[in-house]
């Protein structure tokens, strides 16, 4: 695939930095992997920044503003000089979009930088919509899935109507609307482990209405909720498949699904 | 200090309990659709909707700015009229000037139409110690007082409460009626209202809240269902309006602007039944009428948030929105919360009003998933004001040991981008050995939170950094 970039690419391509996301990194490379290809599809350069570790927002929705900043900055660092950055997150991608710019305020030297890759960072989803203007995926995938609206991407992107539009072009796909597929699944980062009896709450209410839709397979775009409705389908034993939706757009579904075994 | 004390410190137990309780879980399930169905159904009938928030937001921060001169207006028009303003700066202060005011009239009974101030004062727990009865009118509050409870959600106090619980109160209350009676919702509001209408020829003194109080006018604004309010504050001699300062709104126009906002947010409402404006004491052509009106203007600290990071809040216009359309809230109920104000508003005012080392656990029971601030008809950004308070914790060294001491690690490597990647390559490798071929794990070491309700999906194996180098350097 790399070997034929050059040729591939029009001078003009935009260079896009893939910020994986911990989760990803450490969890779910088809995730990346996936993501740079819709990347890469949509006629973009991809790089992947070796120096990427974490975007912050552990620290800095824990209140610890300076911890924030310490792994912001590296972030920063490693993220800028490109024409865009894209994580397969919206939450982590709204973290620098949406928060950097107050993570870093009144920090001299920072806050500008900080503001300007704030500009331009984006989920990869409605960057490809929006910005690449995708509007159809050639994949196909046979089965009936349901989608999560994930909170960050949701309300602070205004991450609705593009998966649900890129899914539609998918062949053999069916998307079962579930019921309150906007409420939060009970992830919350540190919230699940902070509040692990109120968590579990919401996250059963969350699989009973994925379970009520008869879908096979739950999709969303962020990690952090996949793995906590997944987890919980399993330990409740509900036999349905979780996956980041760019594997679904990607055609990457040979990979077994978020907390399935080897066979 | 008000009458019921806090237990917002023991959040996380409260909790667990309210998950446990049956009858409370079934109250919630059936009440949540109503109010998140009622909502979006008014917003959707009222196009300009999102352009009435935005001028709620800006006169309200209009109005916070110039606070002084808009409370010095309004006392000058309550005094015009023949009514007296108090100014009560804590709780206590409050309470004092309520109860000088029975004690002067000799009173042995007061009617309250729903006031959540009331509450915050304590106010039924401190007259009864001084002899003074006070009888809850708004159904819902009456409910709960019978009970010996506190409201659990500040529109609908009896919300936690199942309508066979009502059925089983009002036959023990209520022994004067056939104990046979059929009780369906409507014979019960007809019940309370037949126990009440009793009540309200008796009391000397009427209390009740105010949702707006116009500084043009010098006039109280209620807003109710049942028209409770209305009797608790015309039929006694003495009115006494219980606010606190941020209630206040320049104008009868500003007033309506807060009305089209208030009714659709809280019940779905485009107007309640009933939306009354009180002017101060019967005049001499008045048909009726107090012949006593006192406004007691509360701060208790609300001043101190003036200015600060927090002064957003004092945009709130109590709709209970917010709550409506909580996860958390919807799951352990508003006495979780363990004092006045529940819920996402809960979470930030609560810590103001009687500190963040007594209320800090709130502002941490959130997801931060943004649907708060999404229906906030003032455009309160409640999750920015949560994290505030997280700050202000981490700053005072309140946050738990274990939670720094986790951050302190994260920071240390993720600030360290070659370390990182060996660390989170040893991680990987691990938590991917631990679980086999499974592919996901149902215990993990110090993981216990995450694991003792869900499993833990295992890493596909290698970081995705370290694969796309490979892999770039094998195509190269």
């Amino acid at each position: 695939m790399s070997a034929e970039t050059p040729h591939r690419f029009k001078p003009d391509a935009p260079r896009v930095a893939l910020f994986a996301t911990c989760l990803v990194d450490m969890f779910r490379p088809t995730v990346g992997f996936a993501t740079a290809k819709l990347l890469e599809d949509a006629g973009c350069v991809v790089e992947v920044p070796r120096g990427q570790t974490c975007c912050g927002q552990p620290a800095w929705n824990s209140g610890d503003r300076k911890g924030a900043q310490e792994v912001a900055k590296k972030t920063v660092e490693a993220l800028e000089g490109f024409d865009y950055v894209v994580a397969p997150s919206g939450s982590c991608a709204a973290t620098i979009a949406k928060d950097y710019p107050a993570i870093f305020k009144g920090v001299a030297g920072w806050e500008d930088r900080a503001t300007a890759l704030a500009g331009r960072t984006h989920e990869i989803v409605s960057f490809l919509t929006d910005v690449m203007l995708v509007d159809a995926i050639a994949a196909s995938h046979d089965g009936k899935v349901t989608y999560h609206d994930s909170c960050s991407g949701l309300r602070s992107l205004g991450v609705k109507e593009q998966p649900r539009k890129l899914l539609s072009s998918v062949n053999g796909l069916e998307l079962a609307e579930m019921e309150d597929s906007e409420v939060c699944c009970g992830f919350g980062g540190t919230f699940c482990v902070k509040f692990p009896d109120i968590s579990n709450k919401m996250v059963g209410d969350k699989i009973a209405s994925i379970s009520a839709t008869g879908a096979d397979t739950i999709l969303a775009g962020d990690l952090g909720c996949l793995m906590n409705m997944s987890g919980k389908l399993s330990r409740e034993g509900k036999p349905v498949k979780a996956r980041h939706v760019v594997e679904v757009l990607a055609g990457m579904t040979d990979a077994p699904a978020i907390g399935e075994g080897r066979s | 200090m008000t009458a019921h004390a806090p237990t917002t410190r023991e959040f996380k137990s409260n909790a667990r309990d309210a998950l446990a309780n049956e009858t409370l879980q079934h109250a919630l399930v059936s009440t949540r659709a109503g109010f998140v169905g009622k909502r979006a159904k008014a917003r959707a009938a009222l196009p300009e909707f999102e352009d009435i928030r935005d001028a709620g937001r800006d006169l309200k921060n209009h109005t916070l700015a110039n606070l002084d001169l808009y409370l010095e207006q309004y006392e000058s028009k309550v005094t015009e009229a023949g009514g007296h303003v108090h100014w009560a700066e804590t709780a206590e202060d409050a309470q004092k000037i309520v109860l000088d005011i029975c004690r002067r009239v000799g009173a042995k009974t007061v009617n309250k139409g729903k006031s959540m101030i009331s509450e915050e004062i304590g106010i039924n727990d401190y007259l009864e110690e001084s002899g003074v009865k006070a009888v809850e009118t708004d159904l819902g509050e009456y409910i709960i007082q019978l009970r010996g409870e506190t409201p659990s959600h500040i529109v609908a106090p009896a919300v936690h409460v199942t309508v066979p619980e009502v059925d089983e109160l009002f036959r023990e209350r209520h022994p004067q009626f056939d104990p046979d009676r059929r009780l369906d919702h409507a014979a019960m509001l007809a019940e309370a209202r037949s126990v009440l209408r009793e009540k309200y020829f008796q009391a000397e003194v009427g209390i009740t809240g105010a949702n707006i109080l116009v500084a043009e006018t010098g006039q109280s604004v209620i807003v109710t269902n049942e028209g409770n309010g209305d009797l608790s504050q015309s039929l006694p001699k003495v009115h006494i309006v219980l606010a606190s300062i941020e209630k206040i709104a320049p104008t009868l126009e500003d007033a309506t602007t807060i009305l089209r906002l208030l009714g659709r947010s809280a019940t779905g409402q485009a107007m309640t039944s009933y939306t009354t404006f009180s002017s101060g004491p019967r005049r001499a052509d008045d048909p009726d009428g107090p012949e006593e009106y006192h406004v007691v203007l509360l701060d208790n600290g609300r001043t101190e948030m003036l200015g600060g990071e927090f002064q957003d809040m004092l945009r709130c216009i109590r709709c209970a929105a917010c709550m409506n359309h909580c996860p958390v809230f919807q799951s352990v109920g508003g006495h979780a919360y363990g004092w006045v104000y529940p819920g996402p508003m809960g979470a930030v005012l609560t810590p103001s009003l009687i500190g963040v080392e007594e209320g800090g656990q709130l502002p941490n029971a959130s997801t931060f998933c943004g649907r708060c601030e999404a229906v906030c008809p003032m455009r309160i950004p409640l999750p920015k004001l949560m994290r505030h308070w997280r700050e202000r914790e981490f700053e005072k060294h309140l946050s738990p040991k274990s939670v720094r001491g986790g951050l302190g690690l994260w920071a240390f490597f993720a600030s360290r981008p070659r370390l990182y990647r060996l660390v989170s390559r040893i991680g990987a490798g691990a938590l991917r050995a631990l679980a086999g071929k499974k592919g996901r794990m149902a215990s993990v070491p110090l993981a216990s939170g995450w694991t003792s309700h869900r499993d833990l999906p295992a890493p596909e194996g290698g970081t995705f950094v370290d694969l796309w180098s490979k892999k770039t350097e094998a195509n190269k």
